[in-house]
């Protein structure tokens, strides 16, 4: 790594490369008229703050932040628990797990909601109801947001140096000690960008909620279900000023992250 | 060494009560009465519509994308310039947003008095196009920008001091390093293209046999109380899903595994 930082920043200012004015004039372009532009239109017609301030748009917005918080802390533990698995333990069949864990970014959001519902539903073969419940909100957030922690611990995990484990356990550190203050440290970073992304992630949900949640306002109505259902009701000023509320968080999550790896690479150097 | 089962246990039980045990049970729902009537199901004309509009959507989507995603990591990797941090960041949103606020300014935008209203964009499939390029747009760009830090720019300087033309250096020297962090982020876009529902389901205007597309038809069966259609439909999708994660697994690079 340090070879390459090297010759990134000895490389000369003016790069001759791929016509610049090129890749740069079209992808600004295409950023701005498929991302942007429709985010200003968004945001200009956003009106009717009193959407977002009534009992039930407030209710859904608690109820959001509530539950993505709790989706972030049980996969800080259960996505740092799967990382662990894959790289320091050995197992038949770890390979088939390791791409395994991919699939809720493969699986369309909707399939993964609709097979959730199919055996914690009112159907359910194992006798467990979660539809309609913050429960089943719960585990429809808790499977669409299972791989982030998992792949951002696991390369860090990997490439961790493990003299320093051997150095805490032969000073007479047990087995927590040396991963408390050992590991962790090393790790924490991987951890809490792998747990933003999953937050954000948690807070925008719309597909996989949308049949286990069954939208009960002040129960079990998050608010990306809530702009949609403002939008079905004829308000899209309404939609409009929560969905500006939901961009502001999801944009700040970003920085956060952002924040997050600069400060660990001016750590690390 | 308790502990070490203790951990195993925990990471597979966690991965087999909320993925494999819920996937698994739908697959055999729908092939409990055998291959006949799931093969009915998703052969109606309106799942076949739905699986079409599906394809259209993600041979659109992809390759623009594809496209878009080179030049937007070339961009952002070989040249300085101001607002290079903007595009950056920008370029991540869609990872962050939710579909549903992605559709709803579509909608905005496109829709009856929208400042570009009115050309019949929403609720048909430009609209429901531009929605999966929103939310698939990020993932080519996010795969060949690591490594395109990582091979620098000896070589393709190189190249331009021996006398290659700038389009000669890509396609010889700078293509053949980012070819398979490409193909990755096809996959990735494709997945997220076949898969996307919330930002369609606001834009398409659910004309069942029109604007439905494959997942919005999952939907639509289920809240009609057709479960045998929903879970067909469901299980096509899903397959498509884990012939993409095969996809994956064969590309990524090898790492963080024993």
């Amino acid at each position: 790594m340090a070879a390459s930082a090297g010759t990134l920043s000895a490389a000369p200012k003016s790069r001759r490369s791929v016509a610049p004015g090129l890749s740069i004039g079209l992808s600004t372009l295409y950023l701005s008229l498929i991302v942007l532009l429709p985010l200003a239109a968004l945001s200009w017609r956003a009106h009717g703050w009193d959407a977002v301030s009534t009992a039930q748009g407030v209710s859904a917005l608690k109820l959001t932040l509530g539950l993505s918080l709790v989706v972030a802390l049980v996969n800080a533990v259960a996505g740092t628990a799967i990382a662990w698995s894959l790289v320091r333990d050995r197992f038949v069949g770890q390979g088939f797990v390791n791409a395994l864990v991919d699939l809720p970014f493969a699986l369309p959001t909707i399939v993964a909601g609709l097979t959730l519902l199919a055996l914690y539903g009112p159907k359910s073969p194992v006798g467990v109801n979660a539809a309609f419940t913050r429960w089943g909100l719960l585990l429809a957030l808790l499977f669409v947001t299972l791989p982030f922690v998992v792949r951002t611990v696991q390369p860090v995990l990997f490439e961790l140096d493990r003299e320093m484990e051997d150095a805490a356990a032969s000073l007479g550190a047990g087995r927590v000690t040396t991963f408390l203050r050992i590991i962790l440290p090393s790790i924490l970073p991987a951890i809490l960008s792998g747990v933003a992304l999953a937050f954000a992630r948690a807070v925008g949900e719309f597909g996989a909620v949308v049949l286990i949640s069954g939208n009960l306002p002040f129960k079990t109505e998050v608010v990306s279900v809530y702009v949609f259902g403002r939008l079905e009701s004829g308000d899209p000023g309404g939609a409009a000023a929560a969905s500006v509320v939901i961009l502001l968080i999801s944009f700040g999550v970003l920085l956060a992250i952002g924040g997050l790896r600069r400060w660990v690479t001016k750590h690390d150097r | 060494m308790i502990g070490k089962y203790a951990l195993r246990l925990f990471s597979l039980g966690y991965l087999a009560v909320l993925l494999v045990a819920p996937v698994g049970y739908v697959f055999w729902q729908t092939f409990e009465h055998g291959v006949g009537p799931a093969w009915d199901a998703v052969t109606t004309p309106d799942a076949l519509h739905a699986l079409k509009v599906t394809l259209i959507l993600t041979a659109i989507a992809v390759p623009a994308n594809t496209i878009f995603g080179v030049l937007c990591a070339l961009a952002i990797v070989r040249h300085r310039y101001p607002g290079a941090g903007i595009v950056n960041a920008v370029v991540d949103l869609p990872l962050a947003l939710s579909p549903v606020v992605v559709g709803l300014a579509l909608l905005l935008l496109y829709g009856r008095g929208g400042w570009l209203g009115g050309h019949g964009i929403v609720f048909a499939l430009p609209g429901m196009v531009l929605a999966t390029i929103f939310v698939s747009l990020p993932f080519v760009v996010r795969e060949v920008v690591p490594v395109l830090r990582e091979i620098g720019t000896e070589q393709e300087q190189a190249a331009a001091t021996l006398g290659a033309s700038a389009l000669q250096t890509f396609l010889r020297v700078t293509w053949p390093a980012i070819r398979y962090a490409t193909a990755y982020g096809v996959v990735l876009t494709t997945a997220r293209a076949l898969g996307e529902f919330g930002a369609v389901s606001v834009v398409s205007g659910r004309l069942a046999g029109e604007t439905e597309s494959l997942t919005l038809y999952v939907q639509d069966r289920y809240q009609s109380f057709d479960t045998t259609g929903a879970y067909a439909a469901a299980v096509v999708l899903a397959l498509l899903a884990m012939a993409t994660l095969l996809l994956m697994t064969r590309l990524k690079p090898k790492e963080g595994t024993q």
